[in-house]
C-alpha cells in the first residue's frame, strides 16, 4: 500500500469522540458565514448536547453508506473542519462528499483543498468509486476555486435556488469522474 | 501439556480480556493507520474514535457471551501486559469442527517480535485441545504477505483462491484462503 | 434495454409474500438430503411460522447488502426454489451466491442452471459486480457440474470442512469474474 490513505501534506482524515465533534460543530455553527457557506437551510443555533445525539444516532444507524472524517491539522494535530462521502449509490458508484471548515483562520490556505485530495483518493481507491459529486453555492468562489484545483469538473447549476438577504444565487454542481481523477495523478509529481 | 499448563500464558506475551477502560484508546489510534486496516479486513478502512472502539468491544463480548460461538482475546506483551494486539475465533460451527481466526498486532513497531506467533501457537492449542475443533481457516489479502509468512510458519496450508475478491490502489488483488486441521497441528507439536 | 432481466428459458426470478414463501421453505425443509445439499448448518425442521417470522425479519432489513428472489418455472408458474446473492462487498464488487431447488422433480433438468444465469446476469449488468463466489459440497457433483455449466470455476478447496454420517468432505469454492461472464455471455446471446 502506497502513500498513507488518510493523510495530504496539510492535514489527517481521523475520527474523534462525539463530545468532541459536538462542542466543535456547536461552535463554529455560531459563525453565520460558515454556516450559510456550507448549507442552504435557515441558520439555527444548536447546543453541543443535542449535536452529540445526532452524531451517536448517526454512528450507531451505520450500514456502511456514508463516510465520515474529522480534519486534523498535521501540525498541532488541531480539528478544524470536517469531511465526508454521502448517498453513496454502490451499484452506480457514485458519491456525494460534503466538506466544511468551521476554524477561519485556515481558510484560503489550502486545507480545504488539500482534504479534498485525500477524500477523492479515499473514493477512487478505497471504495473503488467511479464519480464523486458536489453542490456548491454561488456565492461561495472561495469553495469553487478549491474544487477546480481538485479536478472537479463544473457540470451546471440550479438557477436561482438559493434565497439569501434578498438575492437569489444559484447552485453549482460540480463532478470528478475516476479516470479524470486518475489522469490528474499521473501529471502531479510527488 | 496437561490440564496444569496455561492455556492463556506464553513468554513473550499472554491472551487477556479486554480492558474497556485502558483499551479503546490504544485501538483508536491503531485503526488511524490505514495501513494496518486494510492488512487485516475487506471492508473499506476507515478511523474509529475511542467512543467507537468502546462500542465495539461491548458488542463483541455481548455476541461472546450470547452465542459462545466467538472468542476475543487481547494480546499484551510481558512485562507491564501492554496492549499490542488482538486474536479472535469466529464463526465457528461446532457440528462440524471447524472455525475462523483473525489476527492483528496493531502498532508496527511491535510487529516482527514474535508476538503474533506466539498468540497463534497458543490459540491453535485453544482451538485444538479446548474447543476441540477439527480445522481452522484463515483468509488473507494476497498483498499482506507478513500475515501468510506467518500462518504457513504455522502450518496453514493455502486451499482457496478467490481470484480479483478485492480492489485496493487501483488494481485487483486475490483473496487467500488456508487451513490446518488438527491433525496436520499433531504432527508439528510432535515435531517441536 | 434486454426484454425481462428476471426471466430466462425454463425460470423466472421473483418475490413473493413471506406467508407463501415461508409454506414451501418449511416443506422442503423436511427433505434432508435438500438441506444438506445446501448448508453447513445442522439439517432441522423449522414450522411455517418460523420461517416466516425470519422472511418478514428480512423485509424490514431493506439492505442494500442482499438480493433474494424466488424461482418460478415459466410453464407452470410454480414456485420451485430460491436463489439470492449475499454478503455483497461494494468496494470490492464482489457478491456470494446460493441457490436451492425445493422441487426434487425439478432437479437436474437445468432449472438451478437456468437461474443462476439470471443472478448472473443481475449480478454483473445491474449490479455491475466484478466477481460472484460461491461454496459447494463435494457431496453435491450434480451442482458442481451447473455451476460449471454457468461458468464457475474452480478456485482450491477447504478441506474437510463438513462432518457428515461419519465423513469429512471438502467444501468446494468456485468463482466467476466479470470478463469471464461477458465471453460467455456474448456466445450464447
Amino acid at each position: 500500500m502506497k502513500e498513507h490513505l488518510f493523510q495530504g501534506e496539510l492535514v489527517r482524515l481521523k475520527m474523534d469522540n462525539p463530545e468532541i465533534l459536538a462542542k466543535a460543530f456547536s461552535r463554529w455553527g455560531r459563525d453565520s458565514e460558515y454556516g450559510r457557506l456550507l448549507d442552504g437551510g435557515a441558520r439555527q443555533l444548536f447546543s453541543a448536547k443535542i449535536i452529540q445525539s445526532w452524531i451517536e444516532k448517526d454512528f450507531e444507524e451505520d450500514q456502511g453508506q456514508n463516510f465520515f472524517f474529522a480534519i486534523h491539522t498535521l501540525e498541532g494535530d488541531l480539528l478544524i473542519g470536517f469531511v465526508s462521502l454521502f448517498g453513496i449509490d454502490w451499484n452506480h458508484g457514485n458519491t456525494w462528499v460534503g466538506i466544511g471548515l468551521g476554524e477561519r483562520e485556515y481558510w484560503g490556505q489550502g486545507y480545504g483543498t488539500d482534504a479534498m485530495r485525500a477524500i477523492l483518493r479515499y473514493a477512487f481507491t478505497e471504495l473503488n468509486l467511479h464519480r464523486v459529486t458536489l453542490g456548491v453555492f454561488e456565492y461561495n468562489p472561495r469553495a469553487i476555486r478549491s474544487y477546480e484545483k481538485a479536478g472537479f469538473v463544473h457540470e451546471g447549476q440550479v438557477r436561482k435556488e438559493l434565497l439569501k438577504d434578498g438575492q437569489r444565487w444559484d447552485v453549482l454542481e460540480m463532478g470528478i469522474l475516476r479516470e479524470e481523477w486518475q489522469k490528474k495523478m499521473k501529471g502531479v509529481s510527488k | 501439556m496437561d490440564i496444569s499448563t496455561q492455556l492463556f500464558e506464553g513468554k513473550l506475551i499472554c491472551l487477556a480480556p479486554i480492558d474497556h477502560e485502558k483499551d479503546p484508546e490504544i485501538e483508536s489510534k491503531w485503526t488511524h493507520d490505514p495501513d494496518y486496516l486494510r492488512m487485516l479486513s475487506t471492508k473499506p478502512a476507515r478511523p474509529l474514535s475511542p467512543a467507537q472502539v468502546k462500542k465495539k468491544y461491548e458488542a463483541v463480548e455481548k455476541e461472546m457471551d450470547e452465542s459462545h460461538s466467538n472468542f476475543y482475546f487481547t494480546i499484551r506483551a510481558h512485562p507491564d501486559e501492554r496492549l499490542v494486539g488482538f486474536i479472535k475465533i469466529y464463526w465457528v460451527e461446532w457440528t462440524n469442527g471447524n472455525g475462523f481466526v483473525e489476527l492483528g498486532i496493531g502498532d508496527p513497531n511491535d510487529r516482527g517480535h514474535g508476538y503474533g506467533s506466539e498468540a497463534l501457537h497458543l490459540v491453535l492449542r485453544y482451538v485444538f485441545a479446548e474447543l476441540n475443533l477439527y480445522r481452522l481457516s484463515v483468509v488473507v489479502p494476497e498483498y499482506n504477505q507478513p500475515a501468510l509468512h506467518l500462518f504457513t510458519k504455522a502450518g496453514f496450508v493455502e486451499e482457496v483462491r478467490r481470484r480479483e475478491a478485492l480492489q485496493r490502489d487501483g488494481r485487483y488483488w486475490d483473496a487467500i484462503h488456508l487451513g490446518l486441521l488438527r491433525e496436520e497441528w499433531e504432527t508439528q507439536l510432535k515435531g517441536t | 434495454m434486454a426484454a425481462s432481466i428476471f426471466q430466462g428459458e425454463l425460470v423466472s426470478l421473483v418475490r413473493e409474500d413471506p406467508e407463501i414463501f415461508a409454506k414451501n421453505f418449511s416443506r422442503w425443509g423436511r427433505d434432508s438430503e435438500f438441506i444438506r445439499l445446501l448448508d453447513n448448518d445442522p439439517a432441522r425442521l423449522v414450522s411455517v411460522r418460523t420461517a416466516k417470522q425470519w422472511f418478514e425479519k428480512d423485509l424490514e432489513k431493506d439492505t442494500l447488502d442482499e438480493a433474494f428472489f424466488i424461482i418460478h418455472t415459466l410453464e407452470t408458474d410454480q414456485s420451485v426454489g430460491f436463489v439470492g446473492l449475499g454478503e455483497i462487498s461494494w468496494n470490492h464488487g464482489e457478491a456470494w451466491v446460493g441457490i436451492g431447488i425445493g422441487e426434487r422433480a425439478y432437479w437436474g433438468k437445468g432449472y438451478g442452471t437456468d437461474a443462476m444465469r439470471i443472478i448472473l446476469w443481475y449480478a454483473f449488468t445491474e449490479l455491475n459486480l466484478h466477481r460472484v463466489s460461491l461454496g459447494v459440497f463435494e457431496y453435491n457433483p450434480r451442482a458442481i457440474r451447473s455451476y460449471e455449466k454457468a461458468g464457475f470455476v474452480h478456485e482450491g478447496r477447504n478441506r474437510k470442512q463438513v462432518l457428515r454420517d461419519g465423513k469429512r468432505w471438502d467444501e468446494v469454492h468456485m468463482g466467476v469474474l466479470r470478463g469471464e461472464w461477458e465471453k460467455i455471455y456474448e456466445c450464447c446471446k
